[in-house]
């Protein structure tokens, strides 16, 4: 038995123009999945059950979590984008898994019940004006919402992360992919007083992007 | 929509909502399909669900049956009633209908199997301390 993989999805049902309407897997999408293969072995261990992917866009990475934890756990996925949660469903069948897709502004319609064990989250993180998370594109769409983060890039993410602690499980699992504009020390501070160690398990730097992925637990 | 999907989404950040929950479902397409038995993984579920939304929610739908209408004692060994569970979690699929609000009367539509719960900003509340830690 080897370092245990996770297959990355066929994607092949998506085409050029479908990536007008959702996010095409960059690298960000890329270090977030090499990072939870890294980490199988810790996901594994915490058995989630209810595991919840935020703003999944095409679906590859619920897809190859969902498909990696297989019948143990219960894979949903939200996002504000209508095509991306029929991509993301799509994504699930064209790779003989399921994901459950809900379309809602992060995870505001969920239950804040501390249900879900494992969190994923590849958050709009480019650092632009607030202005422009209001405003459509210039084509009227709102695909720039996929990586517009407003103010330090932090706008959105930090409306998930003020309440995370009431959304995770006693025990769960989070991971966040980051820039170094977003302040990844600021966060690691705000989600400790919230009960979650973090800690940075994936880095690249890309063109002008220093990206990282934290991985935030408790109760393990 | 799976059955276990209604079961974890709430209308509380809706102004003017204090519970939100469990939402009502109204089903105009139901497809049962076949899923993989995991005794396992609907023992450990059980105790994150909410049992009496998901008898209602199964039973306002013409699905309920042959599951009682309160968590079976000593579950973790009685297989008749987890696979009951795992039917009603799992293999009843909504393809069409909606989920109401059970305090305000809001719908969400559900269309090729996904709600859409994404409300304008006015319709929340303003400092969302319904989530607010």
């Amino acid at each position: 038995m080897g370092e245990e993989l996770l297959e990355t999805p066929d994607l092949s049902h998506l085409n050029v123009s479908d990536y007008e309407k959702v996010y095409e897997p960059r690298e960000d999408t890329f270090l977030l999945l090499d990072a939870l293969e890294k980490d199988l072995n810790v996901i594994r261990s915490l058995q989630p059950r209810l595991c919840l992917e935020v703003g999944s866009g095409s679906g590859v990475v619920s897809t190859a979590v969902a498909r990696a934890l297989g019948s143990s756990c219960f894979m949903m996925a939200t996002d504000l984008n209508p095509f991306a949660c029929r991509f993301t469903r799509e994504t699930a069948q064209a790779n003989k898994t399921h994901v459950s897709c809900v379309q809602m502004d992060l995870d505001s319609m969920i239950r804040m019940d501390t249900i879900i064990d494992l969190l994923l989250f590849n958050p709009p993180y480019v650092v632009t004006s607030s202005e422009e998370l209001n405003q459509p594109d210039e084509d009227g769409s709102y695909l720039h919402l996929a990586w517009a983060g407003g103010l330090k890039g932090r706008e959105v993410t930090d409306r998930l992360l003020e309440h995370v602690g009431k959304l995770l499980a006693p025990r769960s699992l989070f991971y966040l992919v980051v820039i170094k504009e977003n302040d990844p020390e600021d966060i690691l501070k705000n989600l400790s007083s919230q009960g979650f160690q973090g800690k940075t398990i994936a880095s690249r730097k890309v063109r002008n992007e220093h990206l990282s992925v934290i991985r935030f637990c408790r109760g393990l | 929509m799976k059955l276990l999907t209604h079961n974890v989404l709430s209308s509380k950040c809706l102004k003017g909502v204090s519970v939100g929950y469990p939402l009502r479902l109204n089903a105009t397409d139901i497809k049962v399909v076949d899923v993989d038995y995991n005794s396992e993984f609907v023992q450990r579920m059980i105790p994150k669900i909410n049992y009496s939304a998901l008898y209602d929610a199964a039973q306002s739908i013409g699905h309920h049956n042959g599951l009682p209408d309160t968590v079976a004692e000593d579950y973790e060994h009685n297989e008749e009633f987890l696979k009951a569970v795992h039917h009603v979690l799992l293999e009843v699929d909504i393809v069409s209908g909606d989920l109401e609000c059970p305090e305000s009367g809001r719908k969400f539509p559900i269309t090729r199997g996904i709600p859409n719960m994404l409300v304008n900003e006015n319709e929340v509340n303003e400092i969302n301390d319904s989530n607010g830690y």
